[in-house]
């Protein structure tokens, strides 16, 4: 087999930590909960095997998978863990203290709706209230891109303008244990994209103690906080040269911050990310075959929010329609208020349309994306746009309220 | 290295720092980094310490220092110590500073965590009996009927066994520290330094403000801790418990002073009744039975 079209049948999942392993991480750390467990345990056999010579620390937490990752990080290690949901949430603290200490972790998050009531099926609020966190989060929509994307965010992560925890974020099942074919990129060629990780420069060294951390004062404190803001908007930048790269190199590009589907002489665009956005496509192609100019973003990375190429995008247009599987209680959609956001600050002035969908896995089929579509048009037509985003599909009766 | 009485000179924890006069925490982490010498990263959950580091961008040591979320310590330990491993750095100590808090209670999943693992550590609880960073709140190594401002009227519950706890886990190396005693001090860091996997030291570390007594008794405070048996100095090496310093000669219940004289000099005591220091008296005379049978099974 030509290894350049080393194909495999893998979840995303597996894909991950394929990932993981031909990025040569020096230290896992990981507590296991579903729907990410299959990505520990491919990894475990990696170093039982020797596949892959990393340190893998089975810990008695998510709390301490991220604190044992910060103390790893500290000194110059290339890092990982994955989780999900519930665990997300347990390690929260840490997942904060991360990113102020600056430290290139990367994280897969396997999205997972919250409890109660237990749900163990794809929903984005989990990955979505570490929003504000300071880590560059990303979405990815099938295996193949959550295992070049893992990749990526090495390079993103340890870059040295940015320095910022990564999460690259792919949905419960739908993506997590469907199997694809997945290309596995040659190890030498990801050994050349990816240089050996050097310690960075803050990186704990006994041969020039300093203290990483340490009280800071008023005086201080906002200006750390700035180069965080700073970081994440020249990550804008990088996430976008190194899809580029990676394309050349690797013969695989996404488009950076966004993925663009006929958008160009659409009339309507459909703003969504992670799977739906695969589904997005065919409900395009076939509302493209009814004659109706309808083109799709998929987000790929919500922090930084691609707020200059989407304003750009949809200025002309004649409605957005967003989907999202998020809801902010009381606030609306947690994208929708982003992407309206943006709107405001950029003088965009398209009429757009927010549709909370699929939380706790329920499915958002191509029918179901050409329903809000048609939906959303006869609101436009009717001059009857809501305030508020609006519930998809819920069953609504006495039972409900 | 120079040597006076036989302590080694060099300061990692440098003069001027922030801690409050007679800390006995300090003295004793003065010690701790002598013994340890300057090839070492502390890590330092949220604690007395993370004040007594000073402000960005200074700091009070001359060692590396990592500050951590106040659970995190062990874990952030456990990952440093691995990764120091992945780099083929063999001669880093990854030390674990943290208060009785950080230890006994927030951070007691963590370091149970670490410890059942074994990763190459020391981690080092100073004990100052309360949380005193805070303002001198009440936590899980308050003694018995101690004053704190959460326990008003004296402490209802008693003081957990950390070294019971941490002998539970089997792990090579275990200690107990106080300010008072310099070179049993610097013996136990260099022995835990000298030994692989996850080693356990708790440190009684007597706290002026905290426990209400004028900043120049700490080391006698201190001393008076283990002369009357309150504090006993000893240490567990792959299960083989062995008394130190004077405890060595304390088992014998008449040659230790009575626990009153300890008490009495410490204002959070100050409202014990006659029953309630007999009750204290009782305690400790337990503790030294626990001790005794230790030394018996040793034998066996």
């Amino acid at each position: 087999m030509n290894e350049q079209n080393n194909i495999k049948m893998l979840t995303g999942n597996y894909a991950a930590a394929y990932a993981v392993k031909l990025s040569r991480v020096e230290v896992i750390s990981a507590y296991p909960i579903t729907p990410q467990t299959p990505i520990i345990e491919k990894l475990s056999e990696f170093v039982e095997r020797g596949e892959l010579n990393a340190r893998f620390i089975r810990v008695e937490s998510e709390h301490s998978a991220m604190a044992s990752l910060i103390g790893a990080a500290s000194v110059g290690a290339r890092t990982y863990t994955a989780t999900s949901a519930q665990g997300l949430l347990y390690m929260g603290e840490v997942v904060w203290w991360a990113a102020g200490a600056r430290l290139p972790i990367v994280m897969g998050v396997v999205t997972r709706a919250l409890a109660p009531p237990w749900s163990i099926w794809t929903d984005h609020t989990d990955i979505l209230s570490f929003r504000d966190s300071g880590w560059i989060i990303l979405f990815a929509s099938n295996a193949q891109e959550v295992l070049d994307l893992t990749i990526q965010a090495f390079k993103i992560a340890e870059n040295e303008k940015i320095l910022l925890p990564v999460a690259v974020t792919w949905d419960a099942f739908v993506v997590s244990h469907t199997l694809e074919p997945v290309s596995i990129p040659e190890q030498r060629i990801i050994d050349e994209f990816l240089e050996k990780k050097r310690p960075q420069p803050h990186a704990l060294n006994v041969d020039e103690p300093f203290s990483l951390g340490n009280i800071t004062f008023p005086s201080d404190y906002m200006e750390l906080r700035r180069s965080i803001d700073r970081a994440m908007k020249y990550a804008k930048e990088i996430i976008v040269s190194v899809d580029k790269e990676f394309g050349e190199k690797i013969g695989r590009k996404y488009g950076g911050l966004i993925e663009e589907y006929f958008i160009n002489d659409a009339d309507i665009l459909i703003i969504t990310l992670g799977v739906i956005g695969e589904e997005a496509k065919e409900a395009v192609d076939r509302l493209r075959k009814e004659d109706l100019r309808v083109g799709l973003i998929r987000l790929r990375s919500i922090r930084p929010f691609p707020s200059e190429i989407l304003s750009k995008y949809c200025c002309d247009k004649k409605l957005c329609i967003v989907i999202e599987r998020s809801v902010s209680f009381g606030g609306g959609g947690v994208i929708l208020n982003d992407v309206l956001s943006t709107f405001y600050r950029y003088n965009v002035e398209t009429p757009t349309i927010g549709y909370i969908a699929g939380l706790g896995g329920r499915e958002v089929s191509v029918e179901d994306i050409v329903g809000m579509v048609s939906e959303a048009c006869g609101r436009l037509k009717d001059g009857k746009l809501p305030n508020e985003p609006l519930w998809y599909g819920v069953k609504i009766g006495e039972r409900y309220e | 290295m120079s040597k006076v009485l036989g302590l080694p000179t060099s300061e990692l924890l440098l003069k001027g720092n922030a801690s409050c006069p007679g800390c006995g925490a300090a003295i004793t982490l003065r010690h701790v980094l002598k013994a340890f010498g300057p090839k070492t990263i502390l890590i330092i959950p949220a604690c007395c310490t993370s004040v007594i580091a000073g402000p960005y961008p200074k700091t009070a040591f001359n060692v590396p220092v990592l500050h951590i979320a106040f659970a995190a310590s062990a874990a952030a330990g456990a990952g440093m110590s691995e990764a120091l491993i992945a780099k083929g750095r063999d001669d880093v100590n990854v030390v674990v500073w943290a208060g009785d808090g950080g230890t006994v209670d927030i951070g007691i999943q963590a370091l149970s965590g670490a410890a059942e693992r074994g990763h190459n550590m020391v981690y080092i609880c100073y004990d100052n009996e309360a949380y005193m960073n805070t303002g001198i709140q009440r936590s899980g190594s308050t003694p018995p009927k101690a004053w704190t401002t959460t326990t008003p009227g004296g402490n209802p519950g008693f003081k957990k066994d950390m070294i019971g706890i941490m002998f539970a886990h089997r792990i090579p190396y275990i200690a107990t520290l106080n300010p008072a005693f310099p070179h049993d001090i610097i013996n136990k860091i260099k022995k835990a330094k000298s030994i692989q996997g996850f080693k356990y030291l708790h440190a009684l570390s007597p706290c002026p403000p905290g426990w209400r007594f004028d900043s120049s008794l700490t080391i006698k405070v201190a001393r008076m801790a283990v002369l009357t048996g309150i504090w006993i100095l000893y240490e567990i090496e792959n299960g083989v418990l062995r008394l130190t310093g004077p405890s060595k000669n304390l088992l014998d219940k008449k040659k230790r002073l009575p626990v009153r004289e300890y008490l009495k000099l410490q204002g959070r005591f100050a409202h014990l009744s006659e029953k309630d220091i007999i009750e204290i008296q009782e305690m400790v005379d337990e503790s030294w039975m626990k001790i005794a049978d230790m030394l018996e099974s040793n034998k066996r």
